[in-house]
Formats: C-alpha cells, structure tokens, sequence
C-alpha cells in the first residue's frame, strides 16, 4: 500500500490517471477501441482523454474487436504503444485470433526479433444484471496462453500502478478491471510510481488461514478476513496482482505460515485460476498444510439475469467466510 | 513515367539491369523451391512447405515497387514474399531446417519466417490472420509520418476471413497506406475458389471505398507497373489499395500434396505451365526487346543454382538450436 501522500481516487479515475500520465511521458502511446474518445467509453474511464490528446491519439473505431485488436498488435510491432479498449471481457471471444495466434506468438516465432508492446483493457465481473454475454470473467482463457501477460488489479493503487507498468512492458499484456468496481475509492498518490508485475501483495495479515484473492474477489476476501476477525480466526488475504507472471513464492510462503488455503476467483472454479492457483499451493506447501487446498469461482453455468439467480454464481463475503470457518475446524 | 503493359514496350525509365534484376529474383524463388522440394524429398526437411512456384512474379512485381523500410505480411506460402523483400537464402533454409541460424533460430519454420531487417513482418500460418498486422503497421506509419507502405499478401482463400473486411473498412476510413494483395491462384486448398467465393472479388474492395484493380499475376512487369501506381497513390496519403492477381500455383497445395487429379486436371497445371508461366515469358520479352540475350539470361540461372546449392549446403550444415533455447524469447 502506498507510503506516499495520497488522496482518493475511484478506481475509474486512477485508470484514466495512468493512461494520461503515460501519453504525456509517451507520445507513442495511444488508445483504440470503440466509444473511446467523446463518449469515453460507456463507464466513462476514458471521459476527458481525447479533449487532452485529440483525435489522433484516441481513436473510435468501428465495432470490429478483431480488427483493431489485430491492427494493435501490428501498430505495436512497428513503433506505436497502442491501448486496445474491448468494452466487455466477453468480446474477447472476437479477438482470440489476434490474442492468442498473433499478438502471443509473434516474439517467440519471430526468434525475438519482432515485440508487440500491446496493452488489452477489458473487463470482468457479474452482479451488474447484464445477463450471459456481458459478465464473464475469462482472464483464464489468457493466462493460459505464453507469450501473453495477465493484470488483474483489485483496487485504485493497483489498477494505476500496473496499468503504468503494463504500457511500459515490452510484452503483449491483457489488463483486466472489475466493472463492478469502477466507482470504488481508495487512496493514491499524487507522486509517479509504478507496480512490478509477479509481485504478490499481502492485502491483510492473518496467522490461521490464507485467502488467495484475485480483481473483483479481493474485497470479498477481505470482508470475508473481516468477519472472521469476529469469530476468532486470523485470515490472510494475499493478492497476486498478475496471473501471469505469477508470484508463487508470495503465495506459497503464506500457506506454509497459516497451513490453510481458499483461492477466491472470479473466474469459473473448474478449470480455471483458482485451480491453477490452488495447485501451485499444494506442490509448494504440501507438507505444512493442514486441510485440502479449496477453490471458489463463478458457478458453472452461464451468468442468469435474475438478481437472486446471478446472486448464488459468484462467492460472496458470506460463502468465504463459511467455507474458512470449516477449514479451520470450526461450525 | 507513363506505364504500359503492352507487350512491345518498356516502362519508361526502367533500365536493363533492372529488368535482369527482376528476372534474377525470379529464378531464384523458382530454384529456391525447387530445392525445398528436394529437401522434402530426401527426407532432410522437417514437417512440409507450401511452394510458391508458378507464382513469382506476383511476389517480385509487388517488393521491386517497394523500398527496403516498406513492410510486408506474408502467408504459409510464404517464401516468394521473404525472398522477393530480400531475405537471405542461406538463413531462410536455415529457418526451414530448424536450424539456430535460421531467421527465427529454428523457432518458425517454413510459415513464419520474419525479418526486421527487410521490413518482413511476418509470415502467418492463419489464413488471413495478418490482416490486422498490416494495418496496423500502416496506421503506424500514418501517425508517424514515415512514409512507408504496407502490402498485406494473402491467398484468395483469405477472401472467407470476416477480419478482412473489418481493417478493410478501417483502413479505407482512415486512409491508411496499406495494399491488400490477393493471389488468386485458383484453390483455397483443395477446393475451387468458384465453390467458396460469392460475387464479384474487386467489389468487396470497391464497396469500402478500398481503390479496387486486378491484374494478370503471371506477368511481371504488368505486376510490377500496377504496384508502382498503388504505392505511389498509398504513400501519397490516398490510401489503400486491393490488388486481385491471377495466378497459379504448380505443385501441389503443400510439397505432399501429389495425387492432385480428384481437384483439378493435369491438363489445367499443363496449360498453365505452357502458356502462362512467368519466368519464360518474361525472358522471351527480354530477348525479344533486346534487353538481354538467352546467353545471359543462361549466366543468371546458372549462378542462381549455384548460389542456391551452397545456400542449402550451409543450411544442411548448420547447427540445430540447442534444447535449453525452447523457452527463450517467450517474453521481450
Ligand atoms: C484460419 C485457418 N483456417 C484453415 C487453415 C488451413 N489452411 C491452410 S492453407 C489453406 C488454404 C488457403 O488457401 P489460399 O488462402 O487461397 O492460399 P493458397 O494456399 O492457395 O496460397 C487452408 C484452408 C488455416 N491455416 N488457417
């Protein structure tokens, strides 16, 4: 967390913080993606860019994901640092071409000597009633994929900080924000600073259980560490940041020191980062564990529209906190 | 500089060892594959390669209009492209060997070979996937005023990818410098294009506003007049251009690819080879104007066999990357 003098900022504003901050240090740097400049974007993230950095630097483009995701990875490759803008995680589905047989592969089978410095903002996140194509949480998808990196911030400080690093990488990078966490404040800095990715950070310390938590999951971890608090049991919370590179020693070192582990994502809980993660945990910390790694995701089923369906899909601060209390022998 | 496809005349200003240049690079993609063949034969080449032989003057026309900084995307059937730009035959085995001094250490293969050094940015194995690359580039270009231009090389099976028509439509509002170079070489595969292609080509162009021509792709120096009008126009700031050329591809869809008759005639390849092929015509029109004579015209092949062998002799040689290389450059 920050040392710096900070103020509040939502999560929204720290976003549009890095990004003017970088295209001011950067002239490369430029934003593309659909309803980005006036209407700066329908979160309005991006509100004010284009009056700053005009037209040529933040383009609207037509609805065509894998165009422009396409036309990304070869302005990347030819001297331009584009940020690509897909509305909804969902979309990624159109660009998965460009994702995963371009833009990933491109340095490996070029023998290094082609880079695509590409950002990829989406989003993820249920809970905001918008049904089956506008909630899904693929991160997974990508982390899967060499050749790409993974961010997945979980709070103002974050989302600026890796946001700055993830435009400064050499590397393609796929940038994940929780839409449902758009409107959140929290503190940050007035001074320049920037985040390593694979670089976990302990969210709260605890002694008895550790909470792996991921993006939109880490509040829920943490109100879930809140009250169990109450009940007697001290709860880690541990936040890798990036699925990819992965900080496993963070991760793995607080499960030895509590000898419990939940990994907390929103992502579906079958194959997906949960898993990975969970995995991770038992080869590291096999010996100091105390109880089966769990996993908690997104219920497999597509996201339903109706508040008290969509509800029951996504692990809340209740199921979390249930879930450890179980774990750690208690009713 | 006025241009004619004529038959009995030169393009103004274009000297004889231009044109000997251009039948050099000819003969060498021709020989270059033919030696992949060879490879493939003798069970020295790993995996296949798809052969660009009958469709040379398509490649050469398009890269002799280009400068060394304009980029271009390739294909599977890619070797024309890479060699037509300038790449080495020599680290171009390489690469199809697997070997470290290939131009991706052995990373890419026949169907990705790359090379910043002659604006190469990339030959792709998905059809139709460098669509966006090469628009990209353009856009790059534009923004920062560099003045180069990007041909995107794709077969006419490409014409089915919906990514296509996206950066078309992007490329036209934007009035990028990017053109858009179809080898119709008649089968996406195994299959007749007639069967996958609805309409008329040039109108799917036209209808972005895209400057849409063909062009008979088995004639170089019409290829290579229409590409220095499409380039001047891209790089002039009009925008891009979709270049549709007739051509044909001799061997097989891939070097295995020998039993061929369940999808087209023997008679058709032989018609094609008789008639139409680039290379004969091209130095029977150079004979003819008095630009060179079948002497030289001799000298060139033979030193282009040479060349090639020793090229194929280094390759063979070469050293295989070693294991511990597989998980390096992953990451920049
Ligand atoms: C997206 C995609 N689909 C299918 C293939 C398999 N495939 C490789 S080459 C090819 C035919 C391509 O025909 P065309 O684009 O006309 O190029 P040509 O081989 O004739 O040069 C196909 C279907 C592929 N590589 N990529």
């Amino acid at each position: 967390m920050p040392e710096l003098p900070a103020r509040e900022l939502t999560f929204a504003q720290a976003v549009r913080e890095a990004l003017a901050e970088e295209m001011r240090r950067d002239k490369r740097v430029c934003i593309f993606g659909e309803d980005v400049a006036e209407a700066g974007t329908p979160f309005k993230v991006l509100s004010g860019l284009v009056e700053e950095f005009g037209r040529e630097r933040v383009l609207d483009t037509p609805i065509s994901e894998a165009g422009f995701t396409g036309m990304g990875v070869g302005a990347a490759m030819t001297g331009l640092r584009p940020v690509v803008d897909i509305m909804f995680g969902d979309f990624l589905t159109l660009t998965m071409d460009q994702l995963v047989n371009q833009a990933a592969k491109v340095h490996y089978m070029s023998g290094g000597t082609w880079k695509v410095p590409m950002v990829l903002r989406t989003t993820l996140g249920a809970t905001r009633r918008s049904a089956a194509q506008h909630s899904q949480s693929l991160h997974a998808w990508l982390s899967h994929v060499p050749g790409l990196k993974v961010a997945m911030p979980s709070t103002p400080y974050d989302a600026k900080g890796l946001l700055k690093t993830a435009i400064r990488d050499e590397n393609p990078v796929v940038f994940f924000e929780d839409k449902m966490m758009y409107k959140l404040k929290g503190p940050v800095p007035e001074q320049e600073y920037t985040i390593p990715f694979g670089v976990a950070e302990v969210k709260r310390e605890g002694e008895d259980i550790t909470i792996v938590a991921t993006s939109s999951m880490v509040q829920v971890a943490l109100g879930a560490a809140e009250m169990l608090g109450k009940a007697g049991i001290s709860a880690e919370v541990v936040d890798p940041r990036t699925t990819w590179p992965l900080d496993e020693k963070t991760l793995v070192e607080s499960a030895k020191k509590t000898s419990r582990a939940i990994v907390v994502d929103e992502g579906y809980g079958r194959y997906g980062v949960s898993g990975e993660i969970a995995s991770v945990i038992a080869e590291g910390a096999f010996y100091s564990l105390d109880a089966p790694v769990k996993r908690m995701g997104a219920m497999h089923v597509p996201i339903p529209f109706s508040p008290p369906l969509e509800d029951v899909t996504v692990p809340t601060e209740q199921a979390v906190f249930q879930a450890a209390r179980a774990m750690c022998g208690k009713r | 500089m006025t241009i004619a496809t004529d038959q009995s005349k030169v393009i103004e200003g274009v000297k004889a060892d231009h044109w000997t240049r251009i039948y050099r690079r000819m003969v060498m993609i021709r020989e270059f594959e033919d030696q992949v063949n060879e490879l493939y034969m003798r069970a020295l080449m790993p995996g296949l390669a798809h052969l660009y032989v009958g469709e040379e003057a398509v490649a050469v026309g398009i890269c002799e209009a280009l400068r060394q900084t304009d980029y271009i995307t390739s294909t599977h059937r890619g070797h024309g492209h890479c060699l037509a730009k300038g790449a080495s035959p020599d680290r171009m085995f390489a690469e199809l060997l697997g070997k470290e001094a290939g131009y991706c250490r052995g990373k890419g293969g026949s169907m990705h070979i790359a090379d910043p050094a002659t604006g190469n940015l990339g030959a792709n194995a998905i059809v139709g996937g460098s669509a966006g690359i090469a628009t990209g580039a353009a856009l790059s270009s534009k923004r920062l005023d560099t003045g180069q231009v990007t041909v995107c090389f794709f077969g006419e099976g490409a014409l089915g990818q919906g990514v296509l028509y996206e950066v078309m439509n992007l490329a036209a509002l934007w009035k990028l410098p990017v053109i858009y170079v179809c080898e119709n070489n008649l089968y996406n595969e195994y299959t007749h294009y007639s069967e996958t292609t609805a309409g008329d080509m040039l109108a799917r162009g036209a209808a972005f506003g895209v400057h849409a021509e063909g062009v008979d792709g088995q004639d170089v120096r019409a290829v290579y007049a229409t590409a220095q009008r499409l380039v001047e126009r891209a790089r002039k700031g009009e925008g891009p251009a979709f270049l549709v050329c007739d051509t044909y591809r001799y061997h097989g869809h891939h070097v295995g690819d020998i039993n061929r008759e369940y999808y087209r005639s023997k008679q058709e390849e032989q018609e094609w080879k008789t008639k139409r092929d680039p290379i004969k015509n091209f130095a029977g029109w150079m004979i003819q104007q008095r630009v060179a004579d079948e002497m030289a015209l001799e000298e060139i092949r033979k030193n282009v066999r040479v060349e090639m062998k020793a090229a194929v002799e280094f390759a063979i040689a070469a050293p295989y990357p070693k294991p511990e290389e597989a998980d390096e450059n992953v990451y920049a």
